[in-house]
């Protein structure tokens, strides 16, 4: 029987009632924010609009297009995270909540390279071969951090429940995180400034755009082009795909599933790292709990676009960002509400919580990979 | 079906003495198997006789805990699948467990994973589609949305496409429509015309038999016949517990 026909036959329990009173509180608070905003940029003044917010003053083109930019490009940062989540929750079936801690390793081996080349003058003389030194160094550094926690941490768990290797890969990311305390200190540290001409705006075509972000987007475009290749049009990414869905089976066509399951450790690692770099370079502050947050938000990115699919990470990751970037200002402005742009992590896992209502398997969601084995 | 070619033939694949237990429980008790190139022959069993567990341990899933499992004469206990699978030993798996999220052609080519031939597949594939059409015309579709006799193909393909000499089957007509039945037995023969020892644990004792060269049976991890499958077909004890003695 189908989990579709249970829940046509089964009658709707308190709960179901509780949960559409919910999503229709959500619906209506948002509706009805878009529709004040409509008002607040048709004329500030108008009264239905300076009724909940005196001070509304609607947004500038300028300001809008600013805020979709930071938006995309932050979302593109959560995207490359969600990645690493995604693949190996579709091997494996857990989540390795330490993923956040691989990109903070990633960010850090950058501010430590960059400021080392910096001292040396190379990141003034020679900044591009500087910059790709560090990407690759913060690659292989990420890289091996994840490989390095699969053989010692989560590998001797194999086989057992899966809740035992999630809460493993809290204690991970507490040891991770207190490691770099040990090692570089509690403080929060700075990447040595850009050139110029890498961090001021462009104008491209029609839109007006900051370097650095434009680097985060092509980045991020072409690291995602390369893992679909990887996946889809290889051997090896065709033997992850078969390890995800039938590990036994796997191994019966002489897979190594070991050597897979590294190997998906290993690219999510690469991924991370480079995500480490670009957000040191968008905001050239790093400290040890800076992969926390970003982590949670790139699982929730994972989740929203359906744990277990890359594009759906990818995705995910993107609408994430640009909600949390504009919905603060087109939402919960209109409703008067003050110091909204702190409010973009409420607002972030809002959305994951909104989805999670609507579409339990997220935005790509197929039916999650256990079921699949059943 | 050609008498057994005990005499003098090496057997392919083995098992001698093969004890196996699961922590404490003990599974298969001094089993002895032998599998000759080219034959075809059948294990029958009720529900937990130990037929899974012979399988597995033939393709090293399971280590004996004494006894050897030996293919071409060398002994292989506590090699990975992937040795045997390599050196020509395969199984289709009970249900047929296709990757079912990937394409029909992928799964054929997962079968071949650890062959370096580009020819030598290319062949292999395009025997596939000479014995199964149908397969040839689902390449790109994903192997979940086939129905059941489809996938029994591409199951089978699949093993093939590891270039077997010995394919293990395990209980291939479960979970097959009745009219379906009939024409895998037949694939079966085809395959096994072709020069591949089969190995075949089945339930439908009947039909296994009457296409199979021997058999054993075993009952609660013990080998308590082992015969031709014509004397097989007519031991009184196995026609009143298996062949539903009307």
């Amino acid at each position: 029987m189908t989990t579709a026909m249970k829940a046509k036959a089964a009658p709707r329990t308190g709960v179901d009632w509780f949960l559409l009173l919910i999503k229709s509180v959500m619906f209506f608070f948002i509706a009805t924010g878009v529709l004040l905003f409509i008002f607040q940029q048709i004329d500030p003044g108008n009264p239905i609009a300076s009724r909940l917010n005196d001070d509304a003053t609607g947004l500038t083109a300028d300001q809008f297009e600013g805020l979709v930019i930071a938006g995309l490009s932050q979302g593109a940062m959560y995207g490359l995270i969600a990645l690493g989540y995604s693949m190996v929750y579709g091997v494996l079936g857990f989540i390795n909540f330490a993923h956040g801690e691989v990109f903070m390793v990633g960010a850090m081996t950058g501010m430590i390279t960059s400021n080392k080349l910096h001292e040396a003058g190379a990141w003034e003389s020679n900044f591009v071969p500087s910059l790709l030194f560090i990407v690759l160094l913060s690659i292989v550094v990420s890289t091996l951090t994840a490989v390095v926690m699969e053989r010692v941490a989560y590998r001797p768990l194999r086989g057992s429940p899966r809740l035992i290797p999630l809460i493993t890969s809290i204690g991970v990311s507490f040891f991770i995180q207190n490691v770099s305390v040990v090692l570089l200190g509690p403080g929060a540290k700075s990447y040595p400034a850009l050139p110029d001409w890498l961090s001021k705006k462009r104008d491209i075509w029609f839109i007006s755009i900051e370097g650095t972000r434009l680097l985060v987007v092509l980045v991020a475009a072409v690291s995602m082009v390369g893992l679909w290749y990887l996946v889809e049009r290889t051997k090896t990414g065709k033997a992850m795909r078969a390890v995800a869905e039938d590990k036994e089976i796997a191994s019966l066509m002489g897979i190594n599933v070991n050597r897979i399951i590294v190997t998906t450790f290993a690219v999510g690692g690469a991924m991370a790292g480079v995500a480490g770099i670009l957000w040191g370079i968008m905001f050239r502050s790093v400290i040890h709990t800076t992969g926390f947050l970003p982590g949670i938000k790139a699982f929730s990115a994972a989740v929203v676009g359906g744990i277990g699919n890359l594009n759906g990470a990818m995705a995910g990751g993107l609408s994430l960002g640009s909600a949390e970037a504009i919905a603060p200002l087109v939402i919960l402005e209109p409703w008067g509400v003050s110091g909204v742009s702190q409010l973009r992590d409420a607002v972030a896992f809002s959305v994951l919580i909104l989805v999670l209502l609507v579409k339990p398997t997220g935005l790509f969601g197929e039916r999650l990979s256990s079921e699949d084995r059943g | 079906m050609s008498d057994s070619p005990r005499s003098g033939a090496t057997p392919l694949l083995e098992m001698r003495g093969v004890n196996t237990h699961y922590g404490a429980v003990h599974i298969l008790k001094d089993v002895e198997l032998s599998i000759y190139p080219g034959e075809l022959v059948c294990l029958l069993g009720g529900n937990a006789s130990g037929k899974s567990t012979t399988l597995k341990t033939l393709l090293g899933m399971v280590t004996p805990t004494s006894g050897d499992v030996v293919l071409d004469g060398e002994v292989v206990n506590g090699q990975p699948t992937s040795y045997l699978v390599e050196r020509g030993v395969t199984m289709v798996p009970e249900n047929r467990r296709l990757f079912k999220r990937l394409s029909v052609k992928e799964n054929l080519e997962l079968g071949a994973y650890l062959r370096t031939d580009k020819d030598g597949i290319q062949r292999d594939l395009e025997r596939i589609y000479g014995l199964f059409p149908r397969v040839y015309e689902r390449l790109a579709q994903k192997s979940g949305t086939l129905s059941g006799g489809e996938q029994q193909m591409v199951a089978m393909g699949r093993a093939l496409m590891s270039n077997p000499r010995v394919l293990l089957m395990d209980e291939p007509s479960m979970g097959l429509a009745p009219a379906l039945v009939q024409t895998n037995f037949q694939l079966i023969q085809q395959i096994h015309e072709e020069g591949v020892a089969i190995f075949m644990v089945e339930q439908n004792a009947n039909m296994a038999l009457s296409i199979a060269d021997r058999g054993w049976v075993l009952q609660t991890g013990r080998v308590v016949l082992d015969d031709t499958a014509d004397a097989l077909l007519a031991n009184p004890e196995l026609r009143a517990s298996y062949l539903g003695e009307a």
